[in-house]
């Protein structure tokens, strides 16, 4: 282990902000597609089903 | 093997379906390894401290940004060539992701390029084409969402893909053909690294978890527009029935 403690872990040696401004950021952009993506899906399962229905009347 | 069978919407969707989970499990395992050797194994560096660590994402990214864009023009090619339905919707399914990736190569480089330059940006050869490519992503997504005639709009964004992929070299490039303050490459396939073996070794494990997340998600965006396309079909009626 290279690290002391987690304070100094999260200290990043006084880069704390950048190292974990940029990881913090990717995570966010990763999260956020893939809900995106889910949320898509469901719109598009769902309107593809009324449009289905319509047709049978 | 027929490749034309695989190229058929009714067989690439459940066929995208069973492997997305296994390309997600990899993509997440790989992550976690990546993420183990980013910040316990791979030692401080000599000049920078403890921020390079930016590197294990921002090099992947920036990696990511460029091949996702030269895939997305190699199907925008075939669409337009063989006129394949698949093709397109592959194209497609690649921008979002690629651009996600672009943003976070200029965002980690801006993190980076603060503490390390003391800027958080600078118009050098190699950020301005970075960002270039950022407007490609976001300009042929904007296009063809302009195009209400999806065919029309599939045509009109592989032209585009295939006129801006005429960026990616420029990119690559760009830290030998001009002056940079950003610095040259320091994995290469020419010479050996210029780097740790620990530090390369995260470095190529984080690259290959954004491949098997790119995978996991492009397949999963293109089987949602599969869906929407052939909405008419007997098969992706007979989808509806089960779950999302």
């Amino acid at each position: 282990m290279i690290w002391n403690s987690w304070q100094v872990f999260w200290a990043m040696g006084g880069y704390g902000l950048y190292v974990w401004g940029s990881f913090g950021v990717t995570l966010l952009c990763v999260v956020a597609e893939v809900g995106l993506l889910r949320r898509h899906r469901l719109q598009v399962w769902r309107r593809l089903k009324r449009m289905k229905s319509w047709d049978i009347q | 093997m027929n490749l034309y069978h695989y190229a058929s919407p009714s067989t690439f969707y459940p066929l995208a379906g069973k492997l997305i989970p296994w390309f997600a499990a990899l993509a997440f395992l790989l992550a976690i390894a990546g993420l183990y050797i980013s910040f316990f194994v791979a030692p401080t560096d000599f000049q920078q401290g403890e921020g390079y660590r930016i590197i294990f994402i921002h090099v992947p990214a920036a990696w990511m940004s460029m091949f996702i864009y030269v895939v997305m023009a190699f199907w925008s090619a075939i669409g337009l060539a063989w006129n394949t339905r698949l093709s397109f919707v592959m194209a497609r399914a690649l921008a979002p992701t690629g651009a996600m990736f672009t943003f976070v190569a200029l965002w980690t480089g801006a993190f980076w390029g603060k503490p390390m330059w003391g800027a958080w940006w600078v118009w050098d050869a190699r950020l301005t084409s970075e960002l270039i490519l950022l407007f490609l992503y976001v300009g042929v997504m904007a296009l063809q969402a302009a195009i209400d005639d999806p065919r029309r709009a599939d045509r009109a964004g592989a032209l585009l893909n295939l006129v801006g992929v005429i960026n990616v070299p420029i990119i690559y490039f760009s830290v030998k053909w001009w002056n940079t303050l950003h610095q040259g490459s320091s994995v290469s396939l020419t010479r050996a690294p210029s780097m740790a073996q620990t530090m390369l070794w995260g470095m190529l494990i984080m690259a290959l978890a954004a491949w098997m997340y790119t995978i996991a998600v492009a397949l999963a965006r293109a089987r949602t527009l599969v869906l929407e396309r052939e909405r008419q079909t007997e098969w992706v009626r007979a989808q509806l029935e089960g779950q999302p």
